[in-house]
Parts: C-alpha cells; structure tokens; sequence
C-alpha cells in the first residue's frame, strides 16, 4: 500500500560506522549473494563479461575525498542501500500499491507481484537506493534481509543482515532505532549518528556515525621528556643506560 | 535525467489531447459536420494515444492496471484514474455531440475540468519530486497547464480548419504568447533552481561537508548501472541552448506567424502551425528531463 | 488516510535457505577464511552452489567475509574455467589449442619430463605461483631431483620473510599477528589489503572500538590507511631512514626496554673486534654459544647461563684476546649518529622533522607509561619463573609497501628493530606469533641444490643460509639454479626467484632449460615485470626455430593469459571442487593462541558443474605424475603408485615419523601435532568445519621463543624435534658473514663487481640505502614514484572473470596528485603517457589529493589481454584497464659497466616493484591504452550474456519475457 503507515511498531535499520568502514566492499557483494538467491527475483547482471557489465545491486561502495582546511585530505568510504526514511517518498508515489512499509518493523519493501516498473519510486529517493532489475523489470531495494532476519532456518545469531554478518571490519550494525535503549541507538547518540540529507525531509531510519576527528595531535604526550637525555648534565644515552641497567638489579 | 522518448510523447500528447478535452468541452469548436469529428477524433487520439505511448516507458506494462489502485497518495495514479474519467466523460460528451448534435454542457464541462485535473496531476508526478530541485522548486503545473492550454486550443482550431471550419486566429495568439510568457518564467526559475536551492550538496548527501570540502574518490562501480543511466543525464550546454532556440522558433514563433496568415491564407495553415508547435513542445521537454539533476547524482561525484 | 492497518501483502520471512551446507575453507586469497557452503540440488540432482558465508567457529574469520570470498560463485562458475587438457595448436600466445584426454596429457608430460630425469635434471624448471600445497610440489621436485623449484615468494615478499626469520624467527607475513585486544597504538607500513586480509580488518574494528590510536604509514590514503587516525604520507622507498629516526630518538632519550634486551635479544652478546676474519662475529665459547659480559662475575659467559647481569656497553677483553663490545653498544653508537636525526631525513622522507619525533613520543609514551601484564607464570629456558609477563602495548604491522623495494630487507629489519628495543615482540600488547612459529635460523634447513640422473636432491631446495658456505653454488662460483637464487646476486633467496626464471630460461643463463613447467602463476602478464618482455621471451624461437624454452607445461583453472602461452595444459579444479591442506608445514593460520590447520574437500563433484567438464585437481595430477616418473615416495618398492590421489596422500604421507601434512585427528583420532596416520582423519576435519584447531596450553603462550613450556609443547606437537630457545637478533652473524667474505675472508667470496653492494647491503645492522632504481636515474627526468595497489575486492588478475567483481574494478585509472595534474595540464578522464627508464605506457589518470605528492599509483593487474578470461575482446580492461608491469624492467638502468643489475633486493633478491620512476606527459588519447600485446583466442566456450544466479531457485526467474 502506498500510504505511509501512521505509526510503525519498530524502527529496524542499519548503523553505518564512516570511521571503520575500509570500503572493502565485502557488504555489497554478500548483499548481492543473499539477495540474488532470495527475495524476489534474482539480482541479474547484463552483459557480465561483456564491454559494458552493469547489474542489478542493493548496496554500493562510494568512496569520497575530503579536504580539511588544515589537516591532510581524508578518503572516506561510503556504503549506501536504503535508509528506510520514515517519510519514504518512494512509498508514496508508487502508483500500484507495490512499495510499502512495513508497520511491524518499518521495513520499505516491493511487492514484486505488483510492481510494473514504471521506476517513479527511484526517482523520488533522494538517495539513489532503488534499481530496476532489467531482467525482470521490477524495481528491487533493500530488504532489510526480511528474509533472514526473521528466519526460523537460520541459526538465531545469524538472524542479521547479510551485510552486517559478512562486515570484516565490523562497521555495520542492525537494531531497533525506536528503542533508545538498544545497542544502535546508544551508538548513534555517543557517536553523533548523523541523517543523510536530513533536509529532503525523509527522515531516514538509517544512521551513519560520522568518521573520528584524524590528523589534529596534540603535541607529544607530557610524560614523555624528549629532551631529557640530551641535557647537557646528563651523560647521554650510554650515561642513562648504566642507570637503568643498575634499577633492573 | 534520462530524456525518455516514451515519456516525453506521452506528456507532450496528452498533454495536447487533453488541451483539446478542454476547449471542446467548455463548448470550443463549431458546430458543423466534419469539424465536430476532427476535434473529437484528434483529442481523444492524442491523449489516449500518449497515454498508451507511456506504457513504453514501463517495465512491465503488463501490470499497468495495477496504477489506478493508489490514487489516494500517488499522483501517477491519480493521472491514470484522472485521465480515463476525463476521457470517458469527454467521449460520452463527443458522442453526443458528433452522432447527436447535440451538447451535453454540464458533461462538457465536467470533462473539461477533469482534462485539466489530469495535466495538473501530470505535472505533479514531477513537481512533486524533491529530488529534482529543478521540477520541484518552478512553477511545472503552471507550465504544463499553459502548454496544455496552448497546444489544446491549436488543436481545436486545426481540427476545425481541417472540418472546413473558419478559425480564430486572435485567441491562438492570445494563448501562444501568454504560454510563451510561462515558458519564460519557468526557465527563469529552473535557471535559479540550482541544487543548492533545496539545501541539498555533495556536503549534506554525505554527511560528510563539515569535515572539509568533498569529492567523489572512486564510483562503487567503473561501469554503469541503471541509477546512472536514469538519474544521471547530462546535456551539454550547446546543445541545450539550440534545443531552446528550436524550441522557441518550432513551438512559438513559427506558429505565431502561420496563425497570423492562416486568416488570409487559409484556415489549413493551422495544421502546420500545429506540427511545428507540437516539434517545438517535445524540443523543450527533451530539455525538461535533460536539464533535470536529480540529488542522488551527488554520489556520484556532482557537487 | 488512516495506514495503520496497511501492513501490505504477507512476506514469507522464513524461506527454505539451502538443502545443506558443507564447510571448507575459501580460496579467493591466502588468507584461508572458514566458509559455509550452502548446497541447493537442482530437480535432476545437480548440487549447486547457492550462497557462500563465513564459517563463524572458524580461527580466522570468525564468520565475516570478504568480497571476493562473497563473490565466490561466480568464480566457481566463471565462464573461463577450463574444461579439459589442452594441447597448444597454433603458435604460442595464440590461445589455438586441441582438447586431449588425460591419459594422453599425463603421457605426454611424462614424456618429456622422463628422459630430463634420467639425463639432467636441473633442465626441469618446476616453479609455482599461488600455491598452498607447498609441502607437496617441492617434495615432488625434490624427488625428481631438479634444483629448480620455488614458490611465489621470492616476486611476493621475500624481503618480509627473510628479514623476520633472521630477526625474530618468523616474520608479519602471515607468520604472527598484532595482539588486536591489547595494543594502545598500532602502526601499519604499506599494507594495502594482505594476506591476513580479514583478520586485519576484524582487527582495525577493534582498536577503533577501545580507542586504540591507528597510525598508517603509506603514501596513499586508501583502505587501511584511509581509517587510520593518523595517516603519515610517506615518499616511496625512505621507511627506513623513518624507522631509523625514531630509533634515534627512543634511544637518545632513554626509551628503550633495556631488561628486554638484555634477556631476550642478543643486545649483550659480545661482538669480536680484532679485526681479521672474525672481525664482527659473536664471540662464543668452546661449545659454540654466543658470549655475553657477566657484570656480576665480571667475566665473558655462555649468554643462557642462568642469572647473568649481562652488559649492555662497554670494551671488554675478548677470552680469545683482543677487544670485544655488546651489540648494544655499537648499536647504539650507529643510530645516535646525526645521520639518523629526524631534520637529517625529514625532506627524504616526506615527513616533518617534529612529526617524526612527536610519533617516537607518542611511540614511547604507548610503550613506556601503559604496560599490560597478564598474570601468566612462565619459566624462561634459563629455568627461571616469571609470575607474569609485562609487555608493551606498540603494535606494527607491515607488508609489501617496505619489502618490495631494492632496500627492502634492510627496512624490514629496521622495523624489526624498532619493536625490539620497545620490547614488544612476543609480549602482551604487541607482536605475538601463531605457531608453529617463532623458530630460530637453525630450525630450517638450508637449501639444497645438488643434482644427479635419476636421484633424488638430497634435500629441501629452499632454506635459510646462514653464510657463504650454504649458498647454491658450482664449483666455479657459479649459480646451480635457474633463478640464480642462493647465488651471490641473491644470498638469502628464501623463497627463490620465480620473476628471474622466465627471463634466465630465455638467456640460457646461467644454461637453458628443456621443460618450464609452471603450477597457478599468470607469468605472461601480471606476475611477470617488463610483462611485453617476458611475452617476446615466451614466444622467442632459436635458429632451429625451435622455442628457446622448448616446453611449457602449465597448470591453470581459468583462461589466463599464461594459458595462451604454454604448450600443455592441465586444467585444475575450482578450489570447491577438490582437496587442498593449509598444512603447518607450510604456514601457519591460526591466531597466536592456537595452533591450527584446514582442508579444502570437494563440496560438488568437477564433472557435475558444468557439462563435458574433465578437470583434475593439480596436487593429485603431480601425484599421478610422480608415479608414472617412477620418482621415489610417489611409488613403492614394487614401483606402483604409492597414493591413490591427494586426499590420500594427506593422509598417509608422513615428513618425519608421525609427523604428517595435517596435525589434527592423528592416530586413533586422539592425537595431535604428532601421531600414526588416521584413516579417518579427513573425515573429521570435514565434520569439524574443514579445519582444525589445539590451543596453546596455558603459561606457554608468551615469549614462545624463550618459554620452556612453550618450547616442550611444540616438541610434542612435533612442531621440531628438540627445544630451540633463543634471543632475538638485533645484530644478524649470518649477514655479517657474508660481508666477511666481500670484505675478502674466507673461502668463498663474491666477484670483484658484486663486492661493494654486498659489503653495504649485508650490514649485520639495519642500514638505509637509495632505492636501486632512483639511484641510477636523473631524477629530474623521473620526478615520480609509480605504485600500485591490491583492491579489496579483486584478486589479483582472477577477479576479472567474476561477474560481480568485475563490475566493481573493470578498469584501473592512474592516480596522479592534484599539484603534477596541474603541472601536466591534465584533467579527470585525460588520456596521459606514463614514461620510465624502460618503456611507455598510455593511461586514463584521475587527480587525488589524499596521496604524497610525488607518488601516482594504481590498482593492481586490472588490466587484461584482449581474449583472456572468457570476456569479450573489447572489454574496459583490455581496453582502458592497463598494467603498471610494462613499465617495471626486471634489470637496472645500464650503468655502462656492461653488466646486468636485477631489478631487486641485494640481500635476497625480491622483486623491486615499488622502486618505479616515472614522469608523466599529456597525450592525445583515442580512448584505449596502450601498449596493447595483441589478441589470444578463447579456449574456452562463449560467456552468456546475462546472469542471474538463484534462478533455478527463486520462484521466479522467467524474467520479464
Ligand atoms: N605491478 C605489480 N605487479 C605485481 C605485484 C604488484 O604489487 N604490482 N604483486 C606481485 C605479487 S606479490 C604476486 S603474489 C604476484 C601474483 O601474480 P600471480 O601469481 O600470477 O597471480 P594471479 O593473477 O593470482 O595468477 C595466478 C594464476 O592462478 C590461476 N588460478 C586461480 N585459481 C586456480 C586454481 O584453483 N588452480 C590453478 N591451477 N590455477 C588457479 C589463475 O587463473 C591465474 O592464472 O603478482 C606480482 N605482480
Ligand atoms: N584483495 C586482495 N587481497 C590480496 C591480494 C589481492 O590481489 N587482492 N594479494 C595477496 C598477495 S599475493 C599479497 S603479496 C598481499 C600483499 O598485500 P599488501 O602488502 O597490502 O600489498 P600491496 O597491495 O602491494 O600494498 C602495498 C602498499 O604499500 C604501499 N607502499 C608502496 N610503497 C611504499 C613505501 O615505500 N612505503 C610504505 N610505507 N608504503 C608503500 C602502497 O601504497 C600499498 O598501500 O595481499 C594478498 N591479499
Ligand atoms: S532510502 Fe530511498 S528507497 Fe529507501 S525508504 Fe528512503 S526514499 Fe525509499
Ligand atoms: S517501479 Fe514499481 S515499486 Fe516503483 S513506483 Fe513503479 S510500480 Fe511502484
Ligand atoms: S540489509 Fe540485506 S538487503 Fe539490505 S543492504 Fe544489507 S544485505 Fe543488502
Ligand atoms: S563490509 Fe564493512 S568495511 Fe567493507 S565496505 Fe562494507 S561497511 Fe565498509
Ligand atoms: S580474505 Fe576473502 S578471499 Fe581471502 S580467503 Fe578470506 S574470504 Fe576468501
Ligand atoms: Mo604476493
């Protein structure tokens, strides 16, 4: 159904830690092994070995160059799927009723039954997070791995996200983000988790803990005398090293 | 954006047809024999036949029913349930009036207002995008409505020429310029409605614009993929500004000035007239879709 | 518009995953990651590979993967597998081929091989790539006899290798590992993805996670570096000088571990100064051990006699007469020296002088005021008892960006070095080794190269020479190997040549070879430098227009370029289709806690996945091939085969009694490390997630190299024969050996032209000298570094055929910083020729700012030739993808003296990839690069024009038609 439910029981999503992210893109493959093989029609891929590959994916890699003004540039890794937005635009403008969420858990997903392609939904996601697969000509996104999360033949502690399970660098994490008290919402307030495009008014579900402050050092660390040695009264390193010799005993 | 052909003749077709919906239905057109059938015919044709052309741009036009099921939240759907009850209510008004001669007014006129309905929620399937500062932030309704207005009117006088009817050239003059006029002023905006209008950036796409300024490193993929191909259009400016001119010279004055001599050269110089606005419409709304940047282009390296 | 109630139509949350999942151990790189195979059988009973997750019990990954491990699939059924044994057709390169069958393939390579054999065997040049089943296809080519075997080590990493196993008795190259939950502050020196790929990545999450300080030394700012808290952009080549400067001042200010260096490192071990030719040795006693100055007894003792008070400074009376100092003291006197003063390299080294020493603050600071101790009771092998040890919470790591450089192994040893004196090696907090390692030099053999017909070589090629008199030599001085390694070009050649091999083949030099038969290696294009050279060296006929190397028999899975360039191909499985063993005889993939190894089995039969599919796993091919050669150990004493194929030999075959390829399950099934063979043993391994696992006891887990208990657990897990305690060296007698005899002592001694170079180079202390390259170029001509990089999600030229990889990386720009982008006129997308001493190559370049200024890079082996791997000839990599290898000569720029200077490392003869000099110009481009090498023909079937994996399963899958 096209209108947004007026409330939803949980906030299921993705928080996306920009400081430990290697862009490895190991997220974004296993998302497309999960998801070629799951829900809905397969992910398929045109002219695989051919001059010009392109292929239906959930999730992709960006990488994005900073520069500070004073500090070293910065590549910053960039992993996007979609962001659940609680005002998701691509839910509503869908014109058969085959995007919705999902009131048990927030979840935007496509009803590929329904669904006929027109590609209106894509265009009214800010975020470039919905493809058309051309093979089957039915719009896919994200799932939140519905199909895993909630899955009665997976091993309970494996009940994530593909991308989350397979994450090396551990910079993924799926929770309730209407649950203050849970892991992801204690993250994303330690961590000042951040909205993409907060002004396009979609109210992402999604969060992205922003890189740690790199490059500004304070100066050497007190304890450290780095001077020390070379003061004229002492008698340089091999002096110092007697007396350290004599204190181990 | 992508300029698709199949989107781009049905907006400019039924755009026209309903045009044409509208005048006839407010009681356009004369009364006599072949003009009736031509104004019929040629409305009805062109917006069911651009509405057919907008299947085209569908993956699985198989499911297209499927599109008057949201009406309450969807402005594509609402078009399409908009656009078959403006086509039916106007068809039944047609029919009394080619087969009947007669005119069922209050039919007309409900046909009339829901052809105008159906423009403007055309027009909101784009205006409603605020990913697309550039049909979000200007005045598209006012836009398509005028060239609806416009496009329809020359409709009518042409299937009127074409029926042997005598034309009036004042009011097409009349509408072509004040749509040019809204031409104008949508281009003056959509000149303004840069990206940042929205407050949308490369900065605040990623969150990342307090740290420094930002920039695509590398694309997730070194080859294409279908966002790009969509949302990801890019016309160049020598090309945009002679598809302006074409569109200015094909849709305004080359139409003026047959409708200026078609009184005293006859009435049939409305059917040219009306071929070159249509070529001229479909040039600026190429332009329309091609112009447009969509904010998710960000990602993909456009500051 | 009320929506409460649209909870939209029903989703089946709980779908039918797989119909079985079998657990082996992924093969899209070295790092050996546990993998769940997930099995789907088709309506005709076909299993098929439907999803591919990380194994969470498994050591290494604990359940994370990475892309290509994800990507698995699709290289599983990449369209470029080869189908069945080739015979080449057409000339070389063409890719022209005729399909044989394997008994005829095997008796041809039993044909040719046989009489080299029986007549001389070193005309045999057996080397292979990418391999991990070592074990096996050096046994095999010791059998057979040829001093010509070697693995990829010696392009790959050899400098790391070498200089680990010499200093610390094993090396970062998969031999240890940083203590992830203990270090403070962790430095990583040109490491851009790794063998230890996710283990490292699972590690930087939980330093990042306590706060732990990530410094990156790189000069790109990608990947692990990208997530570095700091990023010191380092100019190619100048580590050492670095690393040498912070060791200038932690020692100028005191910060060094002196009660670890006394005990556990040879700091104190007496140096002989009478000059003569012990000058610079230890000084040893009658029983050959190293002498340390007693303080208490004020008299020379054996350095592991219990409670010495050992010297660290000082002039001593050498018992022997003469003089004698503590390596401490001549250490320290070398690095105080202003040379090494941070302001002395701060320009070379592209870092600020007080960036340099505010890092040996932060260094000192880490180390020196936040110990860890774990409350662990040891007893050292001096038979004392620590009731817990007390480490320094510093960590490094580093790889390939240090080591392939021409200075690379004096570097590695600096970093060495550097760990010692903050004592944080094999402590808490720091460095710590996986077992089997650490192992001292004389744990490993030396090589062994002595040939005759039909014998056997009487030992391991490979080794660790300890001086002039191990190296592989004639009697006239003359390298025994076709690589020359072991030779005086390359003394520590532990890993061999295999980048000389093509090239020396091709020269006759030192003598031409009859069979290159090359296992798992794209020598044709990507693994091969001057890679157009090595196609012409390939393809180069004699005047009896016979080859120059008139065989090749290669081993490959997929279509590669190499293919297209041997004469007989014997196709290989995928990695999901037959037994492999990560065996400890190789190298090792636990984490330091345990001691672990794995196996690959056959998840789905070879012939199932995909029809007319004959393939064979290479290791039972040489199993098979060794017994029609008769080779000893291949056969018994009747002559028949002695295995039945690899799983077998796996299981029965024993190094040394009860010692076998795999350590776990031997015996009853009770045993480990040391045990009778197990019938069984395989079986368990698969039931047990394709790996197994033994932990190190407690109270044994640190300071393996001097722990008592360690040591007694590694002889009962048949890791050696006998305890092996020693001190790491800071100063390495072995190097100073050879410099010896450069210096003219002793009987062996290098050629008058080689003298200098090796009297610098073996310098028993880390030294720092101008890459090679740079040094013999004016570099006003060649102002940049040129570099490449290993992507994530590639590996090295096979990710090319993976449908999905190859969308991420299907060509490679050249990353030029933002200021010689500006100064060469160049913008994003421009076409631009990248020009060095030995060739031109035409490139797309894209600025970038995140980079030191002098270096451009690019992705790793990107580029293809047109035809290879199943993709259409006008592909982007073949097309706008190129290799950086065209530009990189295997030989130094001419020096006029008429001499040929290899392209590599002094000491051991690693590959120098990174010592590239270039400058880049503006070039009209026509939208390709260039050189291109020409076109090979496909010996494999078309390659479908879309995919769509899951179909057979996924309810749908018709598609829209
Ligand atoms: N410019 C530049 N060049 C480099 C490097 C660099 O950093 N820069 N790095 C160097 C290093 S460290 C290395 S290790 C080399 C690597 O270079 P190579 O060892 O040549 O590496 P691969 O491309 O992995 O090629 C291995 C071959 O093994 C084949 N293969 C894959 N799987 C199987 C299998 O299951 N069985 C068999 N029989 N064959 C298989 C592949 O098809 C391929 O042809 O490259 C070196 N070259
Ligand atoms: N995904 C993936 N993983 C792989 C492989 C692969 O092909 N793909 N290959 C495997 C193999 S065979 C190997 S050998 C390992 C190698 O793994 P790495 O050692 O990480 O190898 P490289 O990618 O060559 O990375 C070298 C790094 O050193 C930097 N560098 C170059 N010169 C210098 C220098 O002078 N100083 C410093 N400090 N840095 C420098 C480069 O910028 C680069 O980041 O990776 C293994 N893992
Ligand atoms: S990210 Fe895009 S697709 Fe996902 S919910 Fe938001 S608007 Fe919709
Ligand atoms: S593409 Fe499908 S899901 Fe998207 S708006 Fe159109 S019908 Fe709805
Ligand atoms: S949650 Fe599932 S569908 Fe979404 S990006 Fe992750 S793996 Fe892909
Ligand atoms: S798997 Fe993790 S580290 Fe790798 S790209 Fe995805 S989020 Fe980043
Ligand atoms: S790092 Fe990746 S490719 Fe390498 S073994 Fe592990 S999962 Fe496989
Ligand atoms: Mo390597």
């Amino acid at each position: 159904m096209t209108t947004l439910p007026d409330r939803v029981e949980r906030r299921m999503g993705l928080v996306i830690d920009l400081d430990i992210c290697v862009g490895c893109h190991a997220c974004a493959v296993s998302c497309k092994e999960w998801n070629t093989q799951g829900y809905g029609a397969p992910l398929s891929d045109q002219h695989p070995y051919g001059a010009d590959p392109s292929g239906t994916w959930l999730n992709r890699i960006h990488s994005f160059e900073i520069e500070p003004e004073d500090a070293p540039a910065q590549i910053v890794h960039f992993p996007k799927s979609c962001l659940h937005c609680e005002d998701a635009p691509c839910v509503t403008v869908c014109p058969t009723g085959a995007s919705y969420k999902r009131v048990e858990d927030g979840i935007v997903l496509v009803n590929e039954d329904h669904c006929m392609g027109c590609g209106l939904c894509a265009w009214a996601c800010p975020y470039g997070a919905r493809e058309l697969d051309r093979a089957e000509g039915v719009m896919k996104k994200c799932t939140l791995c519905v199909d895993r999360i909630y899955n009665d033949n997976i091993p309970e502690e494996d009940r994530l996200p593909a991308c989350v399970r397979s994450c090396p660098a551990g910079a993924r994490h799926f929770g309730d983000l209407s649950d203050p008290g849970s892991a992801v919402s204690d993250m994303v307030r330690a961590r000042g988790g951040m909205d993409l495009m907060a002004e396009q008014g979609t109210k992402p579900v999604n969060k992205y803990l922003p890189p740690r402050i790199r490059d500004r050092h304070a100066t050497a660390p007190q304890t450290v005398q780095l001077a020390r040695l070379a003061e004229p009264e002492a008698t340089g390193f091999l002096g110092w090293l007697d007396r350290a010799l004599e204190r181990l005993g | 954006m992508h300029p698709a052909p199949s989107i781009i003749v049905f907006t400019v077709l039924s755009g026209l047809g309903l045009g044409m919906v509208f005048w006839a239905g407010l009681g356009l057109g004369p009364d006599h024999g072949a003009a009736r059938w031509w104004i019929a015919v040629l409305a009805l044709g062109f917006a069911a036949g651009g509405g057919a052309a907008s299947a085209g741009h569908l993956a699985r036009p198989d499911r297209a029913w499927r599109a008057f099921s949201q009406w309450r939240s969807s402005w594509l759907s609402r078009e399409a349930c908009l656009m078959v009850a403006a086509l039916g209510t106007f068809g039944m008004y047609a029919a009394g009036w080619t087969l009947g001669g007669v005119r069922f007014w209050p039919v007309g006129w409900i046909a009339a207002g829901l052809a105008l309905a159906t423009v403007y929620a055309t027009a909101m399937i784009y205006a409603q995008l605020r990913t697309v500062p550039r049909w979000s932030l200007t005045p598209t309704p006012q836009t398509f409505l005028a060239f609806a207005g416009a496009g329809g009117l020359m409709g009518v006088e042409a299937a009127s020429a074409l029926g042997g009817a005598d034309v009036s050239a004042g009011r097409v003059l009349l509408a072509l310029a004040l749509t040019a006029g809204v031409a104008v002023w949508w281009q003056t905006e959509a000149a303004g409605a840069g990206r940042r209008s929205t407050g949308s950036d490369i900065g605040t796409a990623t969150g990342l614009g307090r740290l420094g300024r930002v920039r695509l490193f590398e694309p997730p993929h070194t080859g294409s993929n279908y966002l790009l191909d969509e949302m990801a259009y890019r016309v160049g400016r020598r090309r945009a500004y002679q598809l302006r001119l074409i569109g200015a010279v094909a849709g305004f004055l080359v139409p003026l000035a047959l409708t200026l001599l078609a009184p005293l050269l006859g009435g049939w110089l409305m059917v040219p007239a009306l071929v070159s606005h249509v070529a001229g419409v479909m040039a600026l709304r190429w332009l329309f879709f091609a112009e447009a940047e969509h904010v998710q282009a960000f990602y993909y390296g456009m500051r | 518009m009320s929506g409460a109630a649209a909870t939209g139509p029903r989703v089946e949350t709980s779908p039918h995953v797989s119909d079985e999942i079998r657990r082996t151990t992924c093969y899209m790189c070295a790092c050996r990651c546990g993998i769940n195979v997930h099995i789907r059988e088709t309506a005709d009973g076909v299993p098929l590979i439907s999803y591919i997750e990380g194994n969470r019990d498994h050591p290494i990954n604990r359940g994370v993967l990475c892309a290509k491990g994800s990507a698995g699939i699709m290289q599983h059924y990449s369209p470029a597998r080869l189908m069945r044994p080739l015979r080449r057709k057409g000339p070389r390169g063409s890719g022209e081929f005729e399909e044989i069958s394997w008994d005829e393939a095997l008796a041809t390579a039993a044909e040719w091989l046989g009489p080299i054999r029986a007549s001389d065997p070193r005309k045999l040049a057996f080397f292979t790539g990418r391999d991990q089943s070592q074990s096996l296809t050096s046994w095999w080519a010791q059998q057979f006899g040829t001093p010509n075997y070697a693995a990829h080590g010696g392009f790959c990493s050899v400098n790391m290798a070498a200089a680990g196993l010499y200093t610390l008795g094993g090396a970062f190259w998969e031999f240890g590992t940083p203590d992830w939950e203990r270090t403070r502050l962790f430095m990583i020196f040109g490491v851009a993805e790794d063998h230890d790929s996710n283990p490292i990545k699972i590690g930087l999450g939980k330093l990042k996670g306590r706060g732990a300080k990530v410094i990156g030394v790189n000069p790109v700012r990608t990947g692990y570096n990208a997530i570095a808290d700091e990023w010191v952009g380092i100019t190619p080549g100048t580590d050492g000088l670095f690393i040498l400067a912070l060791v200038h001042e932690l020692i100028r200010t005191g910060h060094v571990d002196v009660g670890y260096l006394a005990r556990w490192t040879n700091a104190p071990f007496l140096i002989d100064r009478n000059p003569g030719p012990t000058f610079g040795l230890f000084l040893r006693d009658e029983a050959g051990r190293p002498l340390v100055w007693d303080r208490a007894t004020d008299r020379a003792q054996p350095f592991d006699a219990p409670g010495l008070d050992p010297a660290l400074k000082g002039d001593f009376p050498a018992p022997s007469g003469g003089r004698a100092s503590p390596v401490f003291e001549l250490m320290a006197r070398k690095y105080l020296d202003p040379e090494h003063a941070p302001e002395a390299v701060a320009a070379r080294c592209g870092i600020p002088a007080a960036t340099i020493r505010r890092l040996a603050a932060e260094i000192a600071d880490a180390a020196f005021h936040h110990p860890v101790t774990v409350d662990e009771p040891w007893t050292d092998f001096r038979g004392e008892r620590h009731e817990r040890v007390t480490g320094r919470p510093v960590a490094f790591h580093a790889m390939r960006g240090i080591s392939a450089h021409s200075n690379g192994f004096q570097t590695c040893r600096a970093l060495h070095l550097l760990q010692l004196l903050l004592g944080t090696v094999e402590a808490p907090g720091g460095f710590r080794f996986k077992p089997p390692y650490p192992k001292p030099v004389e744990a490993h053999p030396t090589p062994h190269c002595h040939t005759a017909p039909n014998c056997p070589l009487p030992g391991p090629h490979l080794g660790l020479p300890r001086g002039p008199e191990d190296l592989a030599l004639d009697a006239e001085g003359r390298p025994v190997r076709i690589d020359k390694a072991f030779s005086w070009e390359a003394p520590l050649a532990a890993h061999g040549m295999m980048h000389m091999v093509i090239s020396n083949a091709a020269a006759g030099d030192p003598y031409p070879v009859d069979v290159l038969f090359l296992y798992m290696a794209n020598m044709a294009w990507n693994s091969s430098m001057n890679t157009a050279g090595v196609i012409e060296m390939l393809t180069r006929r004699r005047e009896d227009g016979e080859y120059q190397i008139p065989r090749i028999i290669y081993s490959d899975a997929y279509s590669s370029e190499m293919v297209a360039y041997a004469d007989l191909i014997l196709p290989d499985t995928t990695y999901l289709e037959r037994h492999d063993c990560i065996s400890l005889l190789d190298r090792p993939i636990s984490e330091p806690d345990h001691a672990a190894d794995a196996i690959r089995w056959p998840v789905v039969p070879p012939e199932s996945q995909a029809p007319g599919r004959d393939v064979r796993g290479f290791q039972s091919v040489l199993i098979d091939l060794g017994a029609r050669l008769g080779l000893p150990g291949f056969t018994d004493e009747g002559g028949r085969p002695k295995y039945a194929d690899y799983a077998d030999y796996i299981v029965r075959h024993e190094r040394r009694p009860g010692v076998g390829p795999l350590a776990g399950w031997r015996g009853d099934g009770t045993a480990e490390g040391r045990g009778a063979p197990n019938p069984d043993q395989l079986a368990l391994y698969v039931a047990n997630g394709g790996f197994w696992q033994g932990e190190v006891p407690e109270g044994a887990r640190f300071m393996k190299q001097a722990n008592a208990g360690y040591q007694d657990w590694a002889v009962a897990m048949g890791f050696y024969d006998k305890p092996q305690p020693y001190v790491f060296q800071l100063y390495s007698e072995p190097l100073r050996r050879f410099q010896l005899a450069a210096e003219g002592h002793g009987v062996r001694q290098p050629p008058d032209h080689l003298r200098d170079r090796i009297k610098l180079a073996f310098d028993p202390l880390p030294v720092w000298w101008e890459p090679f390259e740079g040094a013999g170029l004016d570099l006003a001509d060649y102002p940049l570094h040129a570099i490449t990089q290993r992507p994530a999600a590639m590996y090295h030229a096979w990710g090319s055929q993976n449908a999905w990889l190859r969308q991420i990386h299907g060509e490679n720009p050249l990353y030029v910083p933002a200021a010689a982008m500006a100064e060469a006129g160049l913008s994003d997308g421009d076409w631009a020729w990248v020009i060095s001493h030995h060739g031109r190559i035409r490139v797309r370049v894209r600025g970038m700012r995140a980079v030191n200024s002098s270096t451009v890079w690019t992705w790793n082996a990107i580029g293809k030739r047109e035809g290879a791997w199943a993709l259409s000839p006008d592909a982007p990599e073949a097309r706008r993808g190129f290799l950086l290898n065209h530009l990189i000569k295997e030989l130094l720029p001419e020096k006029g003296d008429g001499l040929r200077w290899s392209n590599s490392d002094p000491v051991t003869g690693q590959a120098a990839w990174y010592d590239l000099r270039v400058r880049i110009e503006k070039a009209e481009g026509d939208g390709e690069s260039l050189p291109r090498t020409g076109r090979q023909a496909s010996p494999v079937g078309p390659a479908p024009s879309e995919v769509r994996w899951g179909s057979a399963w996924t309810a749908r899958g018709e598609g829209k038609r």
